[in-house]
Formats: C-alpha cells, structure tokens, sequence
C-alpha cells in the first residue's frame, strides 16, 4: 500500500516538513504498541492489591484463600523484594512491607490463567493495616508537627545533587542565593505578593501502562513494556532483582502517548516481579483506567508563595520564591522536579537578586511523576500572572513590560548561567502583533466579556549533567539506510526527525532512510531516556555524528579507489560525485560489498557502518546553599503564549478564541512537526488549566474516570490555535536545534488566568479554572449579581 | 459461564468463533482473531479508542458482547482499506499530519467513517459531534477535523 501516488524523494530534507515515517502503520491499525504482541496461551494476567489507607502500618498479609484458588499461579508480596529502588532518591519498594503511604500503593500481586482469576485472587488478599496520621498538605508537611512518612530518610541512597532533609518530611532542599533579594526589595518602587496552589493533574495517555515479563531459559528476564525509557528501566529492574543490567532486556514498542507518565519506572516492576516466580511464563500486567488515574505518577501539586518586586521604570529588583512541592508516598522524579523548580525559579526574567527555596515534601499522596515540562506549568503559573499585576501595578504596558525584563543572550541567569542568544523579544513581538494585544475585541454578546493574556516562559532539559545518546547507521545493498538508536518514538515525530537527519547528513533521500524498532535494550544503543524534549537536539547530535561517519568512510573508500582525495568527494542524491573529475558512482552494492580493485587486484572497503554518540560535558554542579555554578543546564527553549477570550457571565464558561504561541527552537528540523507539537502542546495545557484536577479527599481520588475527570475534547477546542517558531541556533545543536515537545503546554495556566482578568476584572488564580469558580468570583467581586 | 457458537463477518471475511458469555466485541477482535488495530483505552466506554462498524454504525466495542454480534458485520480499522488502497480520510489524516502516537487513530478514523457514510458533506459542528467521544491527548484535534472536512471535499 503507498500513500502517495508517485514515489517521493527528498533531498535535503532537514528544514522540510516530510511526512511521518510511522504514518501508515498508524492509520492502518498494523503499529504494534505493547499490548499487541502475542504471547499464546502460556501467558499469565497479573493483578495488584493496593492500599485502601493512606498511611498505615501493615499488620497482617493472608493469601492463603487467594493461593488456593485454581488457576492461580503466582503470589508475591514485599518481603519477596526487599531492594530500595528509585530513579534518583532510592526510598521506595515494589511493595509496601511494613507500612504504605498513599491509597493505591501496591501491597502484593497475584498472576492467574485469566484476568478475571487474577481480579478475583486479589479479592481474596486479606490486609490489616493500622492508620496512622497523614499528611495531606505539603506546606503542613515540611514543618516540624508532621508526622514523619520516611523516618529512615537518612540511610536512603541518593545522588549528590539531591538535598534531603533527614529527620524531616523534606526530600530535597533546593536552594538560590543570588545577590540579596532583602535589601534589593527596599529599592522596590511596587511589590506584589502572591500565594498559589496548583492541583495534583494526571497524564491521561490513551494506553494505559503495560508491562509483559519473562524469564528466559538462561535466567535473564526480557521486558515488553509501553516505555519512554527502556535503558533506565533496564537498570531499575535489575537493581530490584539484585542482578547486573545485562541479565534485563527491555523490548519497547510504540508508546501509546507518554507526557513523562511512562519514563523512570511505575507498575512495570510488577510484571518484573510476578515473571521471576512465574517459571518461564510470560506475565501481563495492564492497568485499568481507574489505576491509571489513582495508582500512576501524578503531576505533583504545588503550593509557591511569590514576592516580586521593580522600580518605578519596571525593571525587575528582586524575587523571594518559596515552593512546596507535594512529592506524594516517595519520589521518583519529583525530587528533581523540586531541583527544576529552584534552577528556573526565575522563570525567562532578568532578575539580579533572587532568594529561592524550593522544597520536596513527602505527602501520603500519589507519587509526583514527569509530566510534560515537569515543574514548569506549575511554575509559571504564578509568575506569569505576578509580572501581570506587577505591569498593571506600574501602569506599564504588558507587552513592554515583559519586553524590558525578558532574559537576553549574555545575562546571568538565575543559577549564574551566561545565557545563550534567545530568540525571546522576537516571540513577545510576534504573539503581541497576531493577537493584536492592547486592543480590546467586541464581545460575540452582552453577557459576554471579552480580554486578552500574555506570559512568557522558559525550560531547560531537566536531566541529569551526563545524559548520554547514541546512534547507529548502517547501509544496505539498495543505498537505502538504516538508523538504529534508543529513544522512543511516543508520538512527538521523533523517529521521522533523526530519519530527516541521518538523510542530511549522509547526502541521501529521507525515503531512504529506515529507523529499526522496536527500541530493544539487546540491539539499541544506549540512550539515557526519551524525556525532557532532548532528543532532537541529544540524538539527534549522535545521529548526525553517526551519519557523518558512515559518510566519511564511503568516502574513504571511493577515494581511494578513485585515487582522488575524499575532500574532493561529495555524496548527492545517493551518489559519491567527484567535484573535479564529475565522475560518479551509486552508493549501491559498493556499501556492502566494497569495490574491487582495478584488474581484479583485490577489493576496496566494505560493509558501510558509521557510529556517533553525544553527550554533554559541560555541566556543572551548583553550590549547595547558593544554587550558583558555571553552567547548570544544557540550554534553554523560550518562548510566549497569548490567549484572547470570551466570558460568559451568565455560567462563567471560558470560550478561548484564539491562541497564539511561538517558541524559540534554534532550528526546525521538521517545521510541521514543530507545529503540530505545538498546537496539540497547547490544548493539553488549556485542558490541564480549565478542566483538570485529581479531586483527593484524605489521600482517596474521587473523579478516577473519564467521566468525572474530563479532558479537552473536539467540542472544547479555540476558533484559532496559532503555532508559529523562531530559529535562533543553538550552538551545539543539530543545525542548531533545541527541544520543543514539552514547552508549549507551560504557560497555559498563567495565561488563561490573566485573560480572565482582562475580560472580568476579577482574577482567578488557581486551576481549574472552572466556569464555577470563574461565577462565583464574579458573584463575589459584585461584577455579576 | 457459558461458551456460544457465532458467526460473523468481520472485514469481509465469515468467521465461525466459539466465544465465552462475558467476553466482550473488543477482546474477541483481539484476542481471538488478533485483529489488534482496534485499541483498549478504558474498557468503560469513554474513550472511542475500541471504535468499530457494526452493521454500519459506530460502536464501542468494549461494550457490546461477541454474543450480540452473532450474524452481524464488523468492520474494524484493518478493513478500512479496500484493494491495497487506503480509505479517502486515511489519505487525508495523513496529510493534515493529524497522527501522533496513534492510539486513538483507528477509532477516530473508523468514527470519522461512519459519519462520511451518513452524511457525506458534513458541517464544521457535525464533525466536531461526530468525534466527541473520541479522547486524543496529543494533537489538538483541529487536524483530525481538518482531515475530514477533506476527505467528505474530495468524495
């Protein structure tokens, strides 16, 4: 079947929006995600008994009527895994031994012949848990009367550039000294102090998380799982079994949407744990929506008190910024993400003096997870709609407000950082000219109010300072190629950009170019995890490096059977050309079987193999109580969000007319790509702003569906989404590209509210942004009656 | 529980299954003729990911039993295609690079079928009905609605 009606060939294809490399397996149904590889029927169904508590002492685990129930094949509880795992902190097990931590937490876990066996095994679980006191509220939880969830925090393993707080609930302690934020407030002219709260979200991929596991003859245990990072799975796996990383193979298929929620390891060690009892069996484990929503990594809630101030000409002085991240029961990312919090506690604004405390608060709440732009939503959140008031506050115009304190190329940043050139001034321009901002629009009714948002706001890759990639190309007997490599294809485009690459690179047609999949840990190479929008610029490196290789060694190989310098060679459209002599010859068959030597003296070169691998070797640690250092992050993608709305007073109902959002990618390597992460970035974070909150009463989620926790659908969307970028190149990227996948979604929330503000007077400043809460707060502010 | 002898058709051709009581429309599509295009997203009936034709119509095929649809005709995205050639709103997903994971793709495709089958000229607002129930967490869905707005342009 072909789509197209001639065959395609695109030279050059970087700077060109290609059509998806995975397109026609998707809309043909033929994609295989994780869940579609058969297994026969020796394949066992494997289901969790969690925790109804949300902090508790575990007293007493019977499985004996669970055991003897026929079709029942294994039962493991915690004291079958006694390992400590965790991405950085490592203070959590695979299940709960002597005490749980939040509702869901996995206690034990059966494998039966059928799922419904396995669903009725877990029934037959009995569990005697003695409550104890619980922590609800991470601001509650950081202070001295809280009861302690992790009293053995101190003995926990953990890196080196993650504070915990031992004796306290207190995870991690990030923190920012930068010049003195206490003296510079006297210099204030105008202040605004504000406290936010941002509620516990979920991810909401369409696939639920999935895991299969076996044990293979020779012991070592394969993996299929629905995976943004099959290599530090590999690694979590085998430390819980107390095995080395080559005894795990992890096999990751397309992923089925991922937004952070399938990085590091969540429910998969469960499969990894019934296969190692399950004598050789495959088991499946498939969590149903409901655990999706109560069981998963959460976006963590925030509690973030800002104090920000300027002189009267508006330029930013000083910025007191306290953040209560509620990390949940234990913390897989969300110690890093507290780390994310405190190193961009600035958001993209020059400010000279900056006193940042950002706290990991262990809560009796779902763990804190990934999730798109981790910390970031959040983040700006508040500081969008505090330069917002602090404009106002000045009676200075928004867009030039933002435009005088916009972090420029060359300033130190918060973390003492010289910025690289940013493209930022360029996106305020661009979204304030498509939004026309300033003007006011007429209302579509009289009971409509109509107003206007803008905000600003940067990300760095969040990873940590040795995040390494790598790449493989090989050519084939046609001159095509194939690209092997280990980050996830999970719905960015991923795959189509290092095929574009590689293509480049190499002097071929992107048609030409295969990416080999699944992602398998065997056969891969290693690539640390597919997150923190680094592959096109982290891979993508390692591809071209890779591609550049191969190249050379074509090259090498046709020169010196030529007798001519490879510097005078060049491949174009599949064919090595001379550049003096204009001979040429296909790349066909002479990269695999070389090319014989004239008058049958032998043979030149060989099968074609180019490798390329990247990593960043200059990132710095930061000074422990300062949070300064030379360089604490890769780069940073920036950019600028607008949102013009319609308010119905009558329901309070948010009708967003048009958005408009341009980032700063360095270069788009797929400008459609680009685009279209940027648009769907957006309706993700309208969602997650208007719609979205885990509504968690003592620890229990109670809107753990689809029905009661409702994201955006086609009835929601703007009349205009406006995707557009800017391309100032980074230095070290693929034709100077950076990240955009989690970006877009960042300044949503902030935006909305100060849209809101505009058209209502009245702000609203914590989400959901709800058409009730936006009523009430109009009934309140005596604007409607 | 009991196990049933049915016949149906699905994708054209006449399958005779021995199916159990419970088992639903989705797992039979899956499990017992691996047609694996046709994804579980919630099982509950909220999501679309399990869309499929039956008889013409879209259903959720987590909630319907294999025993209902004993003599009736199931069309699942594997069936989409005719002859080697893709359906016109296959093309035109393409086109509008309205795919990005890809999981919610075949019930939004088969969604999108059933209503070109209907109504083959619909309006922005009958789209935008039509796919409601269909969740997509990335792309935004104004390509997905673009692409049928060509595809009923260009049939």
């Amino acid at each position: 079947m072909t789509t197209a009606d001639h065959k395609t060939e695109t030279m050059h294809p970087v700077g060109k929006s290609v059509q998806r490399l995975d397109v026609l397996e998707k809309v043909t149904g033929a994609a295989q995600y994780t869940d579609d590889v058969p297994f026969g029927n020796s394949l066992l169904y494997g289901r969790v008994k969690r925790s109804p508590v949300a902090h508790g002492i575990i007293k007493r685990i019977d499985y004996s009527k669970a055991k003897a129930l026929p079709g029942v094949k294994v039962i493991v509880t915690g004291d079958d895994f006694p390992n400590l795992v965790g991405l950085y902190l490592k203070d959590k097990l695979i299940f709960a031994r002597d005490r749980v931590r939040f509702v869901g937490e996995a206690i034990a876990a059966v494998a039966a012949t059928s799922e419904e066996i396995a669903e009725k095994a877990i029934d037959l679980i009995e569990v005697d848990i003695d409550p104890l006191p619980a922590v609800f509220d991470a601001e509650f939880g950081a202070t001295k009367d809280a009861p302690l969830i992790h009293p053995d925090l101190a003995n926990y393993e953990c890196p080196n550039f993650i504070f915990p707080v031992p004796g306290t609930n207190i995870a991690n302690h990030f923190k920012i000294r930068k010049g003195n934020a206490e003296e510079a407030f006297k210099k204030c002219t105008s202040i605004v102090e504000k406290k936010f709260r941002i509620p516990h979200v979920q991810h909401v991929p369409i696939e639920p998380h999935i895991a299969v596991a076996q044990v293979e003859p020779d012991g070592d245990v394969t993996v299929w799982a629905a995976s943004q990072s099959p290599f530090s799975q590999r690694s979590s796996f085998a430390k819980a079994l107390g095995v080395s990383e080559s005894k795990i193979r992890v096999i990751a298929g397309y992923v089925g949407g991922g937004f952070g929620c399938k990085a590091g390891v969540t429910m998969e060690n469960v499969a990894v744990a019934l296969a190692s009892k399950a004598g050789g069996r495959p088991v499946k484990v498939r969590l149903t929506r409901e655990e999706e929503f109560f069981t998963n990594f959460v976006r963590q809630g925030l509690i973030i008190n800002l104090k920000i101030g300027c002189d009267a000409e508006g330029n930013l002085l000083a910025m007191e910024n306290t953040q209560y991240w509620d990390g949940g029961a234990s913390t897989e990312y969300g110690v890093n993400i507290t780390r994310a919090g405190g190193y961009n506690s600035s958001g993209p604004f020059d400010i000279p003096n900056i006193t940042t405390n950002a706290l990991c608060v262990y809560t009796n709440h779902p763990i804190g997870g990934a999730y798109r732009g981790f910390g970031m939503s959040e983040l700006h959140a508040g500081i969008i709609q505090c330069m917002d008031i602090l404009a106002e506050k000045i009676g200075m115009d928004k867009v030039a407000f933002l435009k005088r304190n916009a972090i420029q190329g060359g300033d130190f940043n918060v973390t003492g950082m010289k910025m690289h050139p940013v493209g930022l001034q360029e996106c305020i321009d661009t979204v304030a000219k498509e939004l026309n901002f300033g003007k006011k629009e007429p209302t579509s009714a009289p009971n409509k109010k109509r107003g206007k948002g803008i905000g600003i706001v940067w990300k760095a890759p969040s990873m940590p300072p040795n995040a390494g990639s790598s790449a493989e190309v090989r050519l084939n007997e046609d001159g095509s190629v194939t690209v092997s490599v280990g980050g996830q294809e999970i719905g960015q485009g991923t795959f189509t950009v290092m095929a574009q690459i590689a293509a480049e690179a190499l002097g071929v047609a992107y048609e030409m170019v295969k990416i080999e999949g699944p992602v398998d840990t065997r056969y891969s190479p290693y690539e640390w995890q597919t997150v923190a929008s680094r592959l096109t610029w982290s891979m993508g490196n390692a591809v071209r490096r890779a591609a550049e290789d191969a190249r050379k060694n074509i090259l090498e190989m046709v020169g010196e059977a030529w007798g001519e310098n490879p510097s005078n060679l060049d491949i174009k459209g599949g064919y090595v050309v001379s550049l003096k002599s204009e001979e040429s010859i296909s790349l066909k068959n002479i990269v695999v079987y070389g090319i014989p030597r004239p008058g049958d003296q032998g043979w030149i070169g060989g099968p074609v193999l180019g490798r390329g691998t990247f990593m960043p070797s200059y990132v710095t640690n930061l000074d422990k109580e300062t949070g300064q250092g030379a360089r604490a992050v890769v780069h940073y993608t920036t950019g600028c969000q607008g949102i013009d709305l319609e308010i119905d007073t009558e329901t309070g109902k948010i009708e967003v007319i048009k958005a408009v959002s341009v980032f700063d990618v360095g270069k788009a390597i797929n400008p459609d790509l680009v685009k279209a992460q940027i648009e769907g970035g957006f309706i993700q974070g309208m969602s997650s702003a208007i719609f979205e909150e885990m509504k968690l009463v003592d620890g229990v989620m109670k809107n753990p569906s689809f029905v009661d926790y409702r994201i955006a659908t086609t009835a929601d969307l703007p009349k205009e989404n406006i995707a557009l970028f800017v391309e100032t190149a980074q230095d070290d990227g693929p034709w100077g590209a950076r990240g955009i996948g989690e970006h877009p979604m960042t300044p949503t929330i902030g935006v909305l509210a100060n849209a809101i503000y505009d058209a209502i007077g009245v702000r609203v400043s914590n989400p959901p942004l709800s058409a009730e809460k936006i009523y009430l707060a109009m009934l309140e502010a005596g604007k409607i009656s | 529980m009991g196990f049933h002898q049915i016949s149906v058709r699905v994708n054209g051709n006449d399958e005779i299954i021995t199916v159990a009581s419970n088992l639903t429309l989705l797992r039979m599509l899956r499990e017992t003729l691996s047609l694996t295009g046709t994804k579980n997203g919630c099982a509950a009936g909220e999501c679309g990911a399990c869309t499929v034709l039956l008889n013409g119509e879209p259903v959720n095929s987590c909630m319907v039993l294999a025993v209902e649809v004993d003599g009736q005709e199931v069309i699942t995205i594997e069936g989409l295609a005719k002859d080697g050639q893709l359906d016109i709103v296959q093309k035109t997903i393409i086109e509008k690079g309205a795919v990005q994971c890809g999981f919610c793709t075949p019930g939004m495709l088969i969604s999108a079928r059933a209503l070109l089958n209907r109504n083959p000229h619909p309006t922005e607002e009958q789209v935008v009905e039509a796919l409601v129930g269909n969740l997509c967490r990335c792309t935004g869905y104004s390509r997905i609605i673009e692409s049928v707005q060509a595809a009923a342009e260009r049939s």
